[in-house]
């Protein structure tokens, strides 16, 4: 038991000349929630690919709980407990609510061809804890009065609570979440930080990107801020906040307090 | 809702009592003929559903594999093998065969992958062709025996020398097939195979290993369209190249789109639909071919689900329309597609 589950050491990636991702370290600590800010470009959903294993990071190193990931493939990473959501919602669109849940419940099962074939009791255990488990996501996320509803029927709202409910069916160590409430409204906003909160006091390690500066002062427990690929700053909410650095990259060089 | 399950239980059983009694119903030989040829063509469009339909993959080298079972079976029986071991010999054989091509192939992905499956059907045919001292070139496999009898403890045994006992057993094979795509489909498996239909990426952030399934899709679906060939080579009697040619890969294609891929009743239905209707046709000649040719494209423009798709989704929408009158709300939770449920 690691009390940085999620730990990054420099980690970089380049883009054939281009350094998106520069020697970048942090930890996330168990239960925490961590917010990765920064200005457009700043690197912030590269690192989440790099994490996720969806791009293979130039050099550094990716821990989860203590164990080596980096390189693993996305489905690999995925298996070893680190759930993401992404920054344009990516549902299953052709398939309906408990379709989508069910799908981000697969990894949890071992039913291979044959006892699919034959239905055999593996498989049936198998379709009863899935059944149970999209019972308790669907009243978690709060979309048990659609869940026989198709995803292009839903609200842009309630597409990104499923989105984090898909990622909550895998029971996941660490939750990545890309900018969950990007195009929403305000009252929507609310709606999505609440649930986020819920998933805290569930236990649940978070890892968010966000661009609404009041929400993550009020969310995060520890926030890292990039600019330009590169770690600037790391703290709490309030130390980011009186960073020098930081109100620099946000406001422009010329700012003056 | 168990009103309406009923009523759909007795409605496939009421199709069951037809395809039994249908040795009784048809007029002449000819047409019998017809109906297996359907029935061995629906096993073959069943399968490349799996893979096109359900796994979104377009593979267009399902003849290539109904060659080679056609081929395996052809040559096995001819040499003194049991029907019934050279059938699931050369089924299996397909599949290895799928696996191997499968290992380049399916790491190409939409009309990349539909071309290198394509050059791989043209390349069986080819094969056949010309590899004359094992496949007889172009004159191909002729005088291929019939299923081998079945021994029976009591009454003697089965024999596939008449028409109505080899269109049960085809319709054995189709039902068998429809089966083990019925169970596929309506479970997590299914579902991983749509999941990488629609979203491979997506797919493979929840931990679908997106290759391994699409893999065992386009194995699956090789094994049956093997076993189509093999049945087809050993109710016909004689095999030649076109048995594995594209051309047939092309006319499944269009059963499936007709008929609504992804569904289960829409590649049967089209199997049979078309080849019945091109007969009451005859007298159009080649200009059949044109008319179905604008069919398909009013088909894939308007009812992109097909036929059986767009009954669903008429039926859905008479439902919805009826509810509304009834209650004066929407009901938009009606609005499940029937084959898609887990």
């Amino acid at each position: 038991m690691y009390r940085v589950l999620l730990k990054v050491e420099n980690l970089t990636k380049h883009f054939e000349g281009l350094v998106a991702v520069s020697e970048v370290s942090f930890g996330v600590n168990r239960g925490d929630i961590l917010a990765i800010i920064g200005p457009n470009g700043a690197g912030k959903t590269t690192v989440f690919n790099l994490i996720s294993g969806m791009l293979r990071p130039t050099s550094g190193k990716i821990y989860l709980n203590g164990e080596d990931i980096s390189g693993l493939k996305p489905y690999h990473i995925a298996h070893k407990g680190i759930a993401r959501t992404f920054q344009t919602t990516a549902l299953f669109d052709q398939l309906r609510v408990v379709d989508n849940l069910a799908i981000g419940y697969k990894l949890r099962t071992s039913s291979g061809f044959w006892s699919t074939i034959f239905h055999t009791r593996r498989w049936k255990e198998d379709r009863a804890g899935c059944e149970a488990k999209i019972m308790e996501t669907l009243g978690f996320i709060g979309l048990a009065e659609k869940a026989l509803h198709f995803v292009s029927t839903l609200s842009q709202e309630e597409q990104k609570r499923l989105a984090i409910g898909v990622a909550l069916m895998s029971s996941p160590r660490v939750i990545l979440l890309d900018e969950p409430t990007g195009g929403l409204i305000q009252e929507e906003t609310d709606g999505i930080t609440n649930l986020i909160k819920k998933m805290k006091a569930a236990g649940l390690t978070i890892c968010i990107i966000e661009h609404k500066m009041r929400m993550i002062m009020d969310l995060a427990d520890r926030i890292v801020v990039l600019n330009f690929g590169e770690k600037i700053a790391e703290g709490t909410p309030e130390e980011v906040s009186k960073d020098q650095a930081v109100i620099e990259a946000y406001l422009g060089g010329d700012y003056v307090a | 809702m168990v009103l309406q399950l009923i009523k759909q239980k007795w409605f496939y059983l009421a199709i069951l009592a037809i395809a039994l009694a249908v040795p009784l119903l048809v007029p002449n030989r000819y047409f019998f003929q017809i109906i297996i040829i359907s029935c061995i063509f629906a096993i073959a469009t069943l399968s490349m559903n799996l893979i096109l339909g359900y796994t979104g993959q377009a593979s267009l080298a399902h003849a290539g594999f109904f060659g080679i079972g056609a081929y395996g079976v052809g040559l096995m029986t001819k040499a003194g093998v049991s029907f019934w071991l050279a059938l699931p010999a050369s089924a299996l054989l397909a599949a290895l065969v799928g696996f191997l091509i499968g290992i380049p192939t399916l790491r190409t992905r939409g009309s990349y992958f539909a071309i290198a499956t394509l050059c791989f059907g043209v390349i069986v045919s080819i094969i056949a062709g010309n590899w004359v001292s094992l496949t007889g070139g172009h004159t191909g496999v002729v005088g291929i025996p019939r299923p081998s009898p079945i021994p029976l403890p009591l009454a003697g045994e089965i024999t596939f020398q008449t028409q109505t006992a080899q269109y049960y057993l085809v319709l054995a094979f189709l039902l068998l097939t429809l089966f083990v795509m019925h169970r596929l489909v309506y479970s997590l498996q299914g579902l991983s195979f749509m999941a990488v239909r629609n979203n491979e990426v997506l797919a493979d952030a929840v931990g679908i290993n997106t290759f391994a399934t699409k893999m065992l899709s386009f194995v699956v679906a090789n094994f049956f369209a093997a076993l189509a060939g093999g049945i087809y080579a050993s109710i016909i009697g004689s095999i030649s190249p076109s048995t594995a040619s594209y051309t047939l890969t092309f006319n499944w294609l269009v059963y499936l789109l007709l008929g609504g891929a992804a569904t289960l009743s829409g590649p049967i239905a089209g199997a049979f639909a078309i080849p019945i209707l091109m007969e009451y046709m005859q007298f159009l000649e080649e200009y059949r071919q044109l008319i179905f040719g604008a069919l398909l494209i009013v088909v894939i423009i308007y009812f992109p689900r097909g036929l059986m798709g767009g009954l669903a989704s008429l039926r859905v929408k008479a439902v919805n329309y009826s509810h509304r009158r009834k209650a004066g709300v929407p009901s938009a939770a009606e609005s499940g597609k029937p084959d898609q449920a887990f």
